[in-house]
Formats: structure tokens, C-alpha cells, sequence
């Protein structure tokens, strides 16, 4: 299809008008914002909360405390999670019998897609910051908390940096030098569970991905 | 679309131009009437020239640009001193500002097109803006509902001038409809072509006018009253519609007679 | 179970059979409705002028520099490992898309939403090699199983209600009957999630492609296009050409713009941005990713200067929406796959005029959609200039759509030619409107379509020429008498 490579990059060229009137772009109107850091927090919380996002804020070192209660809370027998970032490793040292099994995401999909799919209640990842103009999670996926792992269980816990929350999306990209270092396979802006309103508008959670996700606020 | 922040209106001036439209000339007249007499009030001199016609309007929403230009080619000259052209329709105003510069774009007329364009102003808009207008109020109470055009509204801005002066009106109450801003399904030449989806909106228009509580309602425009009008009219409806000028007018008169 | 493609042409009888179908007026208008409402809500506090400005500058900008970044683009994402294939048109596309299938022995595709694949029928294509391709997004699945196409870019199966839904999966998928909305969604989760895990390839749609980090994004609220574009071991994403933006930073403004213009929400759940496929130690996600660029007319209306502008259409949905044609008709009776104003605007450039000859006069030029519009595209100046290429109206300007003049009668180029000796001539029109005047009693009580809903109207007496007349004469005599 090289040929149509050509045809139309061709056509694009010859057709393109003379003079071709360009405005320039002034991102003021989405970057200035003058919000401080509690602001930013109360901001994101109430944008979360709003689309049904849950969220917890928490004392830094109590956060296993308040996760443990929730996944009774939430009647979860199981919970998938890191074995190699350091919030997987603190979790899992301080994990006893009683509490719900965790999982790990320590091998290819294809040998374990079908007990992914069907078999896991929850898991939990951490995030590179937050977004408060719209209460939006950053998550980069990697090989120790893959991409399946914020979709596919039906509840998502994330723990974020209460100091991690941007104003905008447009002041996280450029403070995290996203285009500039290059972009990772899969990027994601997260903001509530997954829902649909393609039933008469009436908004239903979870058609696809986690029918909860759950915030524990680092502070 | 053409925002207030753009618009430079004129001083008062003496005398304007007075472009009545088609609709207006031939079924509407008493609006027209009306107009003149209101800006006369204001101590302007009016000048109806004779020669007008029509803005070109039906043509060109058709997409006969060259019949458009044939007609309007005629109108380009009866403005030929530096006068505002007052014209008591959003939509033929609209045409004459914003579609004469484009119509006439790269032809020998340009300029002159242009020109009339700078100078071309909805009649409300004028009184309200440019006279400063004051309305003392002689009629009995009554509700009324208006329906500004969608080119009045879009193109020439004036959403908020009819509730204005309707509201220097003592004994006027506005009542507001559900969508004031949706179209009432006139559209020129669209409520022959598309006669079944013209209708349905109609319909609509004229259901929230009279859901509203509205005795009559006003407009800007002679092509959306016809259309509502003429809508509860032919269905029974009890609503009556005038242009908002002639309604104006009325108000001013004494109880007692001395309407035009 | 894929819809059947419909006549484009018979546009007055499915708008007949639309509006004498109280449920689809009444859906259409309380769906419309609320999104008016929710538009203007999440807009609440924003200079929206100025970031309809930005959005605008934006997508203009990209445009400027189309086939550069289009080859920015490519460049990018083959480094990165993403193969990168052209398709002219949208049968050129579903071939490509058939072979890459066919090349890995797919025999099943799960889609994400994607307007550009309904474009080229798609799902049609791949049934007929063989490959089942269901659709995940939960209205276009009501959709499929309904075998009928979108009504909305947005909201596919805004057309029916809860009963109908019901009803429809009851008989299609065996789920029993309900009212309650969660159980059908969690009935079709279900149902879905099993193609998820089997599927071999994934469909997904890009809303905007990112020239400078070689980066495709999608915006969507459910999941389904995450799971797409991530379970299977092959995605494949097909965009319109047009959809490419030069920086990372340009996604901003215009994700600002389109979540909210579209369902009124301030972002939509899930912001998904693929630049690669599955790297080595990665655990999950696609072996392959392949992104089909389709042309399909864009480069024609690219061509020129005026109907360029359609092209920063970044498919919100608000024209619809904000359309009072729409709104009383629905997304079927306009026979295309994008309805709406934005419809009319496009798909004339795409199935030419002949075929879609009664969508630029189907408008009252109200202009709510251009007031709308995220990215300003100027939608009743460019229905303006598609009905002059349907009647070859203007000899200043050639007709250059395909299909072009296929409105020009000569009985309604006679009608106007009479209106414009009429109108062109001052005396003349005088003369008629005075004898309109003194033969009212006579005019005609039906007027065609006119009067079959509205009385007709009357003649005045006497013209505002003649009142206007008769008053100067009148202060004539007033100063002739004052002097003597």
C-alpha cells in the first residue's frame, strides 16, 4: 500500500491552499491556574467523588490499616498486588493469614488470562500523581503493575501522594516531561470507575472495567 | 457569529435609511409603519427609498448565489450617503451584514458591499442602543412571549434587546418559554422543502409559547411570525403574534386611539 | 447480524416515518434535552470563547502541516515498534485490516467504538471473510444486535428505551426481562468479557494521534476500549487522516472540549494513550499494533479553503445534539453514518451529492450548531456552500464536490429566474406588490406545502412603498401649504 502512501500524501501537498492562515495557540486558558496544595486536594476529591470515585485520605503510615478495612468492608477475598514496587513489598510484610490472599502479577497474561478475568475482586496500584481540575488519576502501567491490573478486577484500589496532584492536565505532562523523555506503551488518565449511560442515559458502573475505584489519599 | 464585543455603534445620527425587507413591504406593512414612526419619534429623518426590493436572501439560502447578486446589485445603490440602513428583520439585517461581504467578495462591488454591510443595523437593536430609547407604557396588562429569531439571535446578536425594551414597559409582563433559543422551523425556503420537519418544530414552537401563559408573542422577525402565526392559526390556537415593533408602537398609542 | 446498509437517498420518507414515531420524538428530546443541559453545566466558569479559540488554533495548526505530521507520525510510531498502514479508501482500509487478521488466523474481533469503521462498514467486510467482529461499547452492542447502525456518533442506541433494550436482549442473548439498567449492563458485561478473553484481534477508533510522540489516544468512560485495545494479542486502530495533531500539549484543550461538549462531563473516565506495542518485559497488552490511516475523501475536501474546515471535526457529537432538525428526527432518517450537522456537512465529501442531495437543504441555517461547535467550524456557512454546489448556483466560484448541480431543475431555475427579473427590477416589483395589494381577495388559500400546517398569508392592502408614498406626498402638501 505504498502506492497509496504516495497518492495521498501527494494530494495533501498539491492540494494544500496558499497562504494557509495559522492563529497562534494560546494555552493560557488551560494552564493558569492559581490553586494551593489543599485546594488542589479538596478539588480532586470533590471531581472524583462527583463521577463515583471513592476516596480515602489517610495518615501515610496508616494506609494498610485503612485498605484492610476496606477490603472487609467491601467483602473482597483476594487482592492482587506489586511483589516488586515498594508499596507491594510493604503491603506483603505486613500481610498475615487471616486477611485476604494476595495475588501477584508475575506472569505473562496468556498463562493466567482466564483466572485474571474471572477469579480476581481487587487490586491495588500506586499512580504518578493526580490531575485536580479533574480529578483524574495518572497511571503509567509497567511490567510490575500491568496494564490488566487497573481494568480487569472489579474493584481498583490506587494510592496517591496527597503532594503528587497537578492543577491541570497540561502542567502534568510538561512537569513530568512527557514529551520530552518519550511516552511508555500505555499512558492513562483514570477518573471514577468505569460506567455507561447507553441505556436511556441512565448511568450504570462497571460495564467493562472496575465498578469501584478507590482512592487512599496519602497524607 | 458576530459578537456585542464587535459591534461599534454609531452616534445618533439625523437621518437613516430605512430598508423594510420584502416581507414586511408586502404583508407586514404596519410593522414597517410602526419602525419609521419609532425612529421619527427619536427626531431621526427617515428615508424609504423607493427603489428597494428585496436583500436577496431567498436566492442565496438556496444556493442561488448568481439571482442573489443579480438582485441585490440594484439594492447596493440606494444607500449612497454615509446614513445607517435601519432594517426591521434579524435575518434580512443579517444577510445585509454578513453575507453581502462574502457574496460580493473579489467583484468590482466589493467595497461598496462592505460599506453597507458596516452601516446595516437591526431595528431593536438601533432604538435600544444607538436612540436609547425610552417606552412610557399606555396599554392595558398583558403576557407576552418573544421569540427572537435565530439570526437576530446568532448573527446579529440582539438576543437580549427585545426583553429590554419590553421591559421599559409598565404593564407588560414577559413571560419566557421553554427553549427560547430554538428555532421555530421557518428557514426560508426549508419550511416548502422540508415541510414535515418544519412542522414538528412549529409545532413545538408555538406549544412552549402557549405553555408559557403567553397571550401574543412578539418577534424580530416577519418570517417566524408568519410561520407561528400562521401555525395557531390554521390549528385553532388561541395565539396571536406581532412583530415586536408594531407591538411597541401600539403601546405608545393612548387608550383612547390615535394608532397609526 | 450486521445492519443493512440503507438508501442514503430516501431521506423524505424515513424523516415521515421518524416523526410519526412518538417514542423516537420523545427519546430524541429528552435525551437532547439533558445534554444541552449537561453541556452547559460542565462549561460553567470557563472562558469558553477563548478555548473554542484554542481548540480551534489547534486543530487549524495540524492541518497546516497534515501531510508532515502524518509522516512525523508514522515515523514515530514505526520506531516504536507500531507498523503503520494507508488506506485511500475505506475498501482499501477493510482489506488491510482483513489480511492482518487473516495473516495471524484471527477468527474473532472485538471492536471498541469507532465512527471511521461504520464509515467503511466494516464489520460487514470482515463477516463476509469469515471473522466475527462484535462490538463492545455498550450501545453500539445493543446496536449490533438490534442489526441496525448508530442513531447518535456518541450515544449509538439513544434511540431506544429501556423496554426495547430489554426486549431486544431478551430474544437476542436470552437475559430475562428488566427495568433494572444495572442488570442488563451487567448481563452484557458478562456476555462481553468472555469475547475479551478469546478475541484475537482488537478494533478500537483513536480520537486524536499524536504526531510528535508517536501516541494514539482514546477517550472513552466504560473500559470496553482499554480491554480492546489491551487483552487481545493484536489492535488494530483505524483514524481518518485527519485526526493527527502536532504536539502532546494540543490534547488538552481539545480533550477539555470534547468530553464536555459531547456528554457534559468534565473527562470522561478513562483517557488511554498507546504508543507502542507490548515491550519485552511487559506482561501484558498486544504483541501488535498496527494503525490504519484512511483517507476516504478527506484529501479531496482538503483541497479547498472553505470545506476544510470540516476537518477539525473532532466527532463531540453538540451540533446533534443542539440540532432542532435532529432532535425531531433522529440519527437513522438521515441515512449516513454520521447524522446531524455535521453530517450534512460531511458525508456529502464522502458518498458525493447525489446521493445525499436533500442533506444541505434539511436545515433552517438557525445556526445553533456553528454557536456549538468545539472547534468553531463554521456548520451553516458550509451547508450554504453545499447548497450551491447542489444547484451549481454560483458561476464566481465553480462546483467542485462530487455530485455537484444535481439539484439545478429547470422548473426551479425557471421559478427563480422569474424571482429575479421580479426582484431585480424596482418598478416591476412595485407594480406586482400593488396589484398583490388590490387582488388579496384573490390569492390563493393553499400554497402548497405552506398551508398544509399554516393558514396562508395575506397580501396588506396597500404596501409600505405605497403608505410610505402617500405620507411623503402628504408632507409635500404639508410644506407646500406652510409656504403658501
Amino acid at each position: 500500500m505504498n502506492q497509496a502512501r504516495q497518492n495521498i500524501l501527494k494530494r495533501l501537498r498539491d492540494g494544500r491552499q496558499q497562504g494557509f492562515a495559522v492563529p497562534t495557540s494560546d494555552f493560557a486558558v488551560v494552564r493558569e491556574r492559581n490553586w494551593t496544595a489543599a485546594e488542589k486536594l479538596d478539588l480532586f476529591q470533590q471531581k472524583i467523588e462527583s463521577v463515583h470515585g471513592e476516596v480515602h485520605r489517610v495518615a501515610a503510615e496508616r494506609w494498610i490499616q485503612e485498605l484492610i478495612r476496606l477490603l472487609a468492608e467491601k467483602k473482597l477475598g483476594n487482592l492482587l498486588v506489586s511483589d516488586i514496587k515498594a508499596h507491594g513489598l510493604e503491603l506483603r510484610e505486613q500481610w498475615h493469614e487471616s486477611l485476604p490472599p494476595l495475588l501477584a502479577y508475575d506472569r505473562k497474561i496468556e498463562s493466567w488470562k482466564e483466572q485474571l478475568f474471572t477469579q480476581v475482586d481487587a487490586a491495588v496500584t500506586g499512580c504518578r500523581g493526580a490531575i485536580a481540575e479533574t480529578g483524574s488519576l495518572i497511571l503509567w502501567p509497567d511490567e510490575d503493575e500491568p496494564r490488566l491490573m487497573s481494568l480487569v478486577p472489579p474493584v481498583h484500589f490506587v494510592l496517591l501522594q496527597a503532594d503528587q496532584i497537578y492543577s491541570t492536565f497540561i502542567e502534568a505532562m510538561a512537569e513530568q516531561g512527557w514529551a520530552t523523555q518519550g511516552m511508555p506503551t500505555n499512558a492513562l488518565l483514570i477518573s471514577g470507575p468505569s460506567k455507561t449511560a447507553d441505556i436511556e442515559q441512565t448511568l450504570a458502573y462497571g460495564v467493562h472495567g472496575p465498578k469501584e475505584l478507590v482512592v487512599l489519599v496519602l497524607e | 457569529m458576530m459578537s456585542d464585543a464587535l459591534k461599534v455603534y454609531p452616534a445618533k445620527p439625523e437621518k437613516v435609511y430605512f430598508y423594510a425587507t420584502c416581507l414586511v413591504d408586502l404583508f407586514f406593512p404596519d410593522a414597517g409603519l410602526a419602525g419609521v414612526q419609532l425612529l421619527e419619534r427619536e427626531g431621526i429623518e427617515v428615508i424609504f427609498p423607493q427603489n428597494q426590493t428585496c436583500c436577496g436572501q431567498p436566492a442565496y439560502s438556496s444556493g442561488y448565489n448568481d439571482q442573489a447578486r443579480e438582485v441585490i446589485l440594484p439594492q447596493l445603490e440606494l444607500f449612497p450617503e454615509d446614513y445607517p440602513i435601519v432594517v426591521p428583520s434579524g435575518s434580512c439585517g443579517g444577510m445585509m451584514r454578513k453575507h453581502y461581504p462574502e457574496l460580493f467578495a473579489g467583484t468590482p462591488q466589493q467595497a461598496r458591499a462592505e460599506a453597507i454591510a458596516a452601516r446595516t443595523w437591526e431595528l431593536t437593536d438601533f432604538l435600544l442602543q444607538v436612540c436609547q430609547i425610552k417606552l412610557e407604557d399606555q396599554g392595558q396588562p398583558v403576557k407576552v412571549a418573544m421569540h427572537t429569531s435565530c439570526s437576530a439571535r446568532r448573527e446579529m446578536g440582539v438576543a437580549e434587546v427585545g426583553p429590554k425594551l419590553l421591559g421599559q414597559l409598565a404593564q407588560v409582563e414577559l413571560v419566557e418559554q421553554a427553549r427560547p433559543a430554538e428555532c421555530c422551523g421557518f428557514g426560508g425556503t426549508f419550511a416548502v422543502r422540508h415541510p414535515e420537519i418544519s412542522a414538528a418544530m412549529v409545532q413545538d414552537k408555538a406549544q412552549a409559547l402557549l405553555d408559557a401563559g403567553a397571550e401574543q408573542f412578539v418577534t424580530t422577525d416577519c418570517g417566524c411570525m408568519m410561520n407561528i402565526a400562521g401555525y395557531a392559526e390554521k390549528q385553532g390556537l388561541p395565539l396571536k403574534g406581532q412583530h415586536i415593533v408594531s407591538f411597541l408602537w401600539d403601546r405608545l398609542q393612548a387608550k383612547d386611539g390615535g394608532a397609526a | 447480524m450486521s445492519a443493512q446498509p440503507i438508501q442514503v437517498r430516501e431521506f423524505h420518507p424515513r424523516v415521515q416515518a421518524a416523526l410519526n414515531n412518538p417514542q423516537i420524538r420523545s427519546n430524541f428530546r429528552r435525551a437532547m434535552d439533558g445534554l444541552m443541559t449537561k453541556r452547559t453545566a460542565a462549561f460553567a466558569g470557563w472562558d469558553l470563547e477563548t478555548l473554542r479559540e484554542l481548540g480551534a488554533a489547534v486543530r487549524l495548526r495540524a492541518l497546516s502541516r497534515l501531510p508532515e505530521l502524518l509522516e512525523q507520525l508514522e515515523a514515530n510510531l514505526v520506531q516504536q515498534g507500531v507498523q503503520v498502514h494507508w488506506a485511500e479508501t475505506g475498501e482499501q482500509a477493510c482489506e488491510i485490516i482483513r489480511d492482518i487478521c487473516q495473516a495471524r488466523g484471527a477468527k474473532s474481533v472485538i471492536k471498541g467504538k469507532s465512527m471511521v469503521t461504520e464509515e467503511m462498514e466494516l464489520n460487514h467486510y470482515l463477516e463476509a471473510a469469515g471473522i466475527e467482529a462484535l462490538e463492545s461499547d455498550l450501545g453500539e452492542y445493543i446496536v449490533q444486535l438490534a442489526e441496525e447502525t448508530p442513531s447518535h456518533i456518541i450515544m449509538p442506541a439513544i434511540h431506544k428505551n429501556t423496554d426495547e433494550i430489554s426486549e431486544l436482549m431478551h430474544e437476542k442473548t436470552g437475559t430475562r426481562r428488566s427495568h433494572d439498567v444495572d442488570y442488563l449492563t451487567a448481563s452484557a458485561r458478562q456476555q462481553l468479557r468472555e469475547k475479551f478473553m478469546r478475541a484475537d484481534v482488537g478494533i478500537s477508533g483513536v480520537n486524536f494521534a499524536v504526531a510528535e510522540t508517536g501516541t494514539l489516544c482514546l477517550v472513552e468512560n466504560e473500559g470496553n476500549g482499554r480491554l480492546t485495545t489491551t487483552a487481545p494479542p493484536c489492535h488494530i486502530a483505524v483514524t481518518g487522516i485527519e485526526k493527527v495533531v502536532e504536539k502532546l500539549e494540543d490534547v488538552t484543550p481539545l480533550l477539555a472540549l470534547l468530553t464536555r461538549s459531547a456528554t457534559g462531563q468534565h473527562i470522561t473516565t478513562y483517557f488511554n494513550m498507546i504508543s507502542s506495542p507490548r515491550k519485552a518485559a511487559e506482561k501484558d497488552g498486544p504483541e501488535a499494533v498496527h494503525l490504519v490511516l484512511v483517507d476516504s475523501g478527506r484529501s479531496n475536501i482538503y483541497q479547498d479553503q472553505e470545506l476544510l474546515d470540516t476537518l477539525r471535526c473532532i466527532r463531540c457529537g453538540a451540533c446533534m445534539n443542539h440540532c432542532p432538525v435532529y432532535t425531531r428526527v433522529g440519527g437513522h432518517a438521515y441515512g449516513t453514518t454520521y447524522p446531524g450537522p455535521i453530517g450534512k456537512i460531511l458525508m456529502p465529501h464522502l458518498l458525493g451529492l447525489e446521493d445525499t442531495r436533500d442533506l444541505p437543504s434539511a436545515s433552517t441555517l438557525c445556526g445553533a450548531c456553528g454557536e456549538v461547535c468545539p472547534v468553531k467550524i463554521p456548520i451553516p456557512k458550509l451547508l450554504q456552500r453545499l447548497r450551491k454546489e447542489a444547484v451549481d448556483g454560483d458561476s464566481l466560484q465553480p462546483s467542485r464536490v462530487a455530485g455537484h448541480g444535481i439539484k439545478r431543475r429547470w422548473l426551479e431555475s425557471l421559478v427563480w429566474s422569474g424571482w429575479t427579473r421580479m426582484h431585480a427590477s424596482p418598478g416591476l416589483y412595485r407594480f406586482a406588490g400593488r396589484m398583490m395589494g388590490r387582488l388579496r381577495g384573490l390569492m390563493p388559500s393553499k400554497l402548497g406545502a405552506w398551508t398544509r400546517y399554516r393558514s396562508a398569508p395575506k397580501p396588506a392592502a396597500k404596501t409600505l412603498h405605497q403608505l410610505m408614498q402617500e405620507r411623503s406626498v402628504k408632507s409635500q402638501a404639508v410644506k407646500q401649504e406652510s409656504k403658501g
